[in-house]
């Protein structure tokens, strides 16, 4: 269960934005969840809102968008759709991929007052 | 009002590996981050790891557990340096964890340092220490299923070691299987088959180390 340490992350980062932001309501935040990550969003909604209870964080959404898992492949120059976590180009079958999407976790957009 | 951020989430535990990394860097120290299920056999693979290459490079060791010093007694055995870690709870190591143990190491005189991370096969893979690679031990009791269930931690790792084969007789396993779902998740990963218990395949690994850590000393 490391959704925790992630929904710590998340706070810390929303609050460092709000203050630079100079705002104090959150509306909603959207995330971005790469395919690959393994996070699974029911249960970091859940630490999210364990976390904000009680603070000026209280109520705020969070949207998460899954992310396919996007490869490029360097020898052959095709790009694809990773499936079933299978790094193999689909047309050369070369190995030499390079990850385009699909990876990272990230914020990106806030909805603040 | 809408602000657009674009930031990762982990991004404030990435910057304190890369700074452990720089560490390990300027003094010259290898680092792997050892993960797998608990009870896969990392304990074990370092205990045999350290019997036969201790003479050949100077090892520390990071015991990663949520409770008890019971592993990192196994490996003070050897006489090497090693520190426990209580996550307390937490299912993963991360960089601050590694940051706060540096005061108990004398780094001039290791060449080698091994996290042992908490026994779980989803969270560690999340979270980098300031490592050069990631290991992992699936063990033969664990099911040719594994790569694609839990395709991070195979897709972030270096090095599989296939652990315990010495119980493929009795259980229902393919070891050939195994190495074909995970190098379908991670085409690059150096595979050893191994037993912790006969020895077997430990002398490929061993030399692969101890050849891995003299590379990057002279690099
Ligand atoms: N038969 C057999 N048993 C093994 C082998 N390697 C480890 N074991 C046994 O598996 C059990 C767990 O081994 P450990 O080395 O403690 O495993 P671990 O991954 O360090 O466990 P945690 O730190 O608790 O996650 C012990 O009883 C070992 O003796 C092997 O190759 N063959
Ligand atoms: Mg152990
Ligand atoms: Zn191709």
């Amino acid at each position: 269960m490391h959704e925790m340490s992630i929904a710590q992350s998340l706070v810390d980062i929303l609050k460092e934005e709000m203050a630079r932001h100079n705002v104090h309501r959150l509306r909603s935040v959207k995330l971005h969840v790469g395919q690959l990550s393994a996070i699974v969003p029911e249960s970091l909604s859940f630490c999210f809102n364990v976390i904000v209870s009680g603070t000026e964080l209280e109520g705020a959404r969070l949207d998460m968008e899954i992310i396919p898992l996007k490869a490029f492949c360097q020898d052959c120059r095709e790009n694809f759709e990773v499936e079933n976590y299978t790094f193999v180009c689909p047309l050369c079958q070369g190995t030499n991929i390079r990850t385009e999407a699909g990876q990272d976790l990230s914020i990106v957009e806030m909805e603040v007052d | 009002m809408k602000i657009s951020v674009v930031k990762d989430i982990l991004e404030a535990n990435d910057r304190i590996a890369r700074q452990n990394r720089e560490l390990f860097d300027e003094k010259g120290v290898t680092v792997f981050n050892l993960m797998s299920s608990p009870g896969a056999g990392k304990t074990s693979l370092l205990e045999k790891t350290i019997e036969a290459v201790q003479g050949k490079i100077r090892l520390g060791v990071i015991e990663g557990d949520i409770q008890s010093s019971q592993d990192a007694e196994r490996i003070a055995r050897f006489g090497i340096p090693v520190v426990q870690i209580n996550t307390g709870g937490a299912c993963h190591l991360d960089g601050n964890m590694i940051r706060d143990t540096f005061e108990e190491f004398d780094f001039d005189e290791l060449d080698l340092l091994v996290v042992e991370n908490v026994g779980n096969l989803v969270c560690p893979a999340e979270f980098q220490v300031g490592e050069d690679f990631k290991a992992m031990i699936l063990s033969v009791t664990e099911g040719e299923d594994k790569p694609a269930k839990y395709p991070l931690m195979f897709h972030e790792s270096r090095v599989l070691l296939i652990n315990k084969i010495d119980l493929v007789p009795y259980v229902d396993c393919d070891v050939e299987k195994i190495r074909e779902e995970a190098l379908k998740v991670n085409p690059h990963l150096t595979i050893f088959d191994i037993s912790c218990k006969t020895g077997e395949g430990l002398d490929a690994w061993c030399e692969w180390l101890v050849e891995t850590v003299r590379k990057r000393k002279s690099a």
